[in-house]
């Protein structure tokens, strides 16, 4: 650990440690949830479950809540997130590859439209 | 960054429980599943909450789970970590939750001293940095002049939360006034009072706070070193605190040159050895020079010539937790809770015979009912509430009728109720005045030191009335005695130990009179705990 100098360095602490205690936070505009059942994670979800992570933490996206359920009964289609953002209707992901993810994060969540090759379904069931 | 997070409550008090081993197991459980990359484990402080086991919380689900056994944190890594299915079995209900872990704020608590606790990492500087930490620090160095610091703490009102309520900045001018080439901080943590655990909640939950709250008292009064008190039973305030004063000297918080701003602060921590009169400021001071723990003759008080003969400020632990955040957001913004002459906060135990033990930071102003029946979710089994007892061994003993008090520092001097350090120790109607009061004053006789007559001998006395009144055998001029000894040793004693018997032992005379009084000349027990040591006629055997 380096000396604390400024008010600089300490805003620079304050942010970076902020980041790590937000996760906890609930105050969020929107969540996404990896189902992670056998299916999911057999599928590969534990991946894209941390794609998704740090998709979000590269794009500096800390409003958006990553959770994991159990299976939602689309195992064809697994690994499935849905993403669901404040005041609009959820949408359900499949075959949602590491690569796919970090493509709905910067699409979806940043851009605000929906990835249409990947959409399974919109709505609440 | 992993994804997932799991905070364990580590404090004393689940440790009991099994904490430890838990968060041992829960580490070892994710090695077995391959987890050990998406989940984080996190030991936090008290989340305050003890009767329903190790508090675990999950994040981001957000799902608090009460855990008993190792078999419990299996089943939540097999099937909440592993499948993401929450262990509804071992869940804390929601509306338990805002009552329990206080999560959502209940309308009437405000947390100034505890805002970190259960949220960050105790052991981790950073995460106290992002909650505001050391920015008062900096303001403080940067942005204030010693006299404005002495100042918004006065202007704030903040009194001492040890018990007996002077007023902090006060007794940080009389100290910064003294002159002298060298002066002392020094941090009371021998929490000693019978039933109060605050101060050990706030060292092991964020003890940050005090070490930040030292230095900024250190700038304020011109003193360069500091001194932390702790009991030595407090192994895991001990080791937080030492851990935070690493991290801090680390950081350039402590030692030479603070932030580049020229002044220069170094702490250390000394242990007591459970003696319960250091808890008073001068024998805890004469404790930290290396000789016995006697108090000191009164005046001079510490603020001219306190450690070493030097001028010393010494406050209570909770007392300098208040500090920080009274810096960051100014003396109106402490003012606006609490009562007028005793503003801001106050952390209470609640103890005994309630629901819920555990602390909880409200307002001053608040009253003994609702401490008991809202924040301690009334009493177990759902027995009548018959006494109580406010601010500790040393605090007072009221019954029902003074349950609607308002708890400040006034309330004594106003009402007879003491709020001294803050526990609330509910009785239910199981337990019997006369043995209470004899246990009571069993614990001043054997912490008394002996420095002084009134106080030896008086507790002495007192605890030789009350044991024969248990026995059976009072008499009715017992209770004016035991008053005579109550003034007399409160009015002839050296330090506030002798002084302070009167307030339980007077408190409860008054208050509880007729259970006194129906002990005399009675056969049994009128309350069925006593035993009475009567010559009972022998029944014949049948042969």
């Amino acid at each position: 650990m380096s000396k604390v100098k400024s008010i600089e360095d300490l805003m620079k602490i304050k942010e970076k440690a902020l980041k790590e205690l937000q996760l906890r936070d609930t105050g969020k505009r929107g969540k996404i949830t990896v189902a992670m059942g056998t299916c999911g994670i057999a599928a590969g979800a534990k991946e894209t479950l941390k794609a998704v992570v740090e998709a979000l933490a590269e794009n500096n996206i800390n409003d958006i809540a990553v959770v994991q359920s159990g299976c939602m009964g689309l195992c064809e289609v697994e690994p499935t997130i849905e993403v669901r953002l404040e005041g609009q209707e959820p949408v359900v992901y499949g075959h949602v590859t590491p690569e796919n993810a970090k493509r709905i994060v910067k699409l979806h969540i940043l851009g605000n439209q929906i990835v249409s090759d990947l959409l399974v379904r919109k709505g609440e069931m | 960054m992993k994804p997932i997070l799991v905070l364990v409550s580590v404090d004393s008090n689940s440790v009991l429980l099994g904490a430890k081993q838990f968060v041992n197991y829960l580490r070892e459980a994710l090695e077995k599943y391959n987890l050990k990359d998406s989940v984080d484990v996190l030991e936090t402080g008290s989340m305050g909450v003890y009767t329903q086991g190790v508090v675990m919380a999950v994040f981001p689900d957000d799902v608090y789970y009460s855990v008993r056994s190792v078999a419990d944190v299996e089943k939540i890594v097999s099937e909440h970590l592993l499948k993401g299915r929450p262990v509804l079995s071992l869940e804390i209900p929601r509306e338990r939750l805002k009552l329990v872990v206080e999560k959502e704020k209940v309308t009437e608590e405000v947390r100034i001293v505890l805002r970190n606790i259960g949220v960050i990492d105790p052991r981790s500087i950073d995460q106290y940095i992002a909650r505001d930490g050391y920015f008062a620090l900096h303001k403080a160095l940067f942005e204030m002049k010693p006299e404005q610091v002495i100042e918004t703490i006065k202007e704030s009102g903040l009194r001492g939360r040890g018990g007996a309520g002077f007023p902090t900045g006060l007794k940080w001018q009389f100290t910064a006034k003294a002159q002298a080439d060298q002066k002392y901080v020094v941090c009371n943590a021998d929490e000693g009072e019978p039933g109060t655990f605050k101060d050990r909640l706030i060292m092991e939950g964020d003890p940050h706070s005090v070490i930040e709250a030292m230095i900024i008292c250190g700038y304020a009064v011109g003193a360069t070193k500091g001194y932390i008190y702790i009991r030595g039973e407090y192994y895991g305030s001990v080791e937080n605190i030492q851990k935070a004063i690493k991290d801090a000297y680390d950081y350039g918080f402590l030692g030479e040159n603070i932030l580049g701003s020229g002044f220069s602060f170094d702490l250390t921590v000394r242990l007591g050895a459970g003696a319960y009169v250091c808890g008073e400021e001068t024998a805890l001071l004469e404790s930290i020079e290396g000789k016995s723990g006697r108090p000191r003759l009164k005046p001079p008080y510490p603020p001219t010539n306190g450690l070493f003969g030097k001028p010393t400020v010494i406050n209570n632990v909770e007392t300098f937790a208040n500090v920080p955040q009274i810096i960051l957001n100014g003396a109106n913004w402490f003012k606006q809770f609490g009562t007028q002459g005793s503003p801001g906060t106050k952390v209470f135990s609640l103890v005994g015979n309630v629901v819920r033990r555990g602390i909880v930071e409200v307002p001053m102003g608040v009253t003994v009912r609702e401490l008991i029946y809202k924040f301690g979710g009334g009493l177990v089994g759902g027995k009548q509430l018959y006494m109580v007892q406010t601010g500790g061994t040393a605090g007072t003993f009221i019954g029902v009728d003074k349950l609607d008090v308002p708890l400040h520092y006034e309330s004594f001097r106003d009402h007879g109720v003491s709020i001294g350090s803050g526990v609330i120790l509910a009785m239910d109607e199981d337990v019997c005045p006369v043995d209470v009061a004899l246990n009571t004053m069993e614990f001043f006789e054997h912490e008394s030191c002996g420095k002084c007559t009134p106080c030896r001998e008086g507790t002495r006395l007192a605890v030789e009335i009350l044991r024969r009144m248990s026995r059976g055998q009072g008499k009715r001029e017992d209770l004016d005695t035991l008053r005579q000894i109550a003034i007399t040793t409160q009015e002839a004693s050296l330090c506030g130990l002798g002084q302070s018997i009167n307030v339980p032992l007077l408190s409860i005379l008054d208050n509880f009179r007729e259970e006194f009084l129906a002990h005399i000349g009675a056969t049994a027990c009128p309350r069925g705990v006593c035993r009475f040591e009567k010559p009972v006629t022998k029944v014949k055997t049948r042969v």
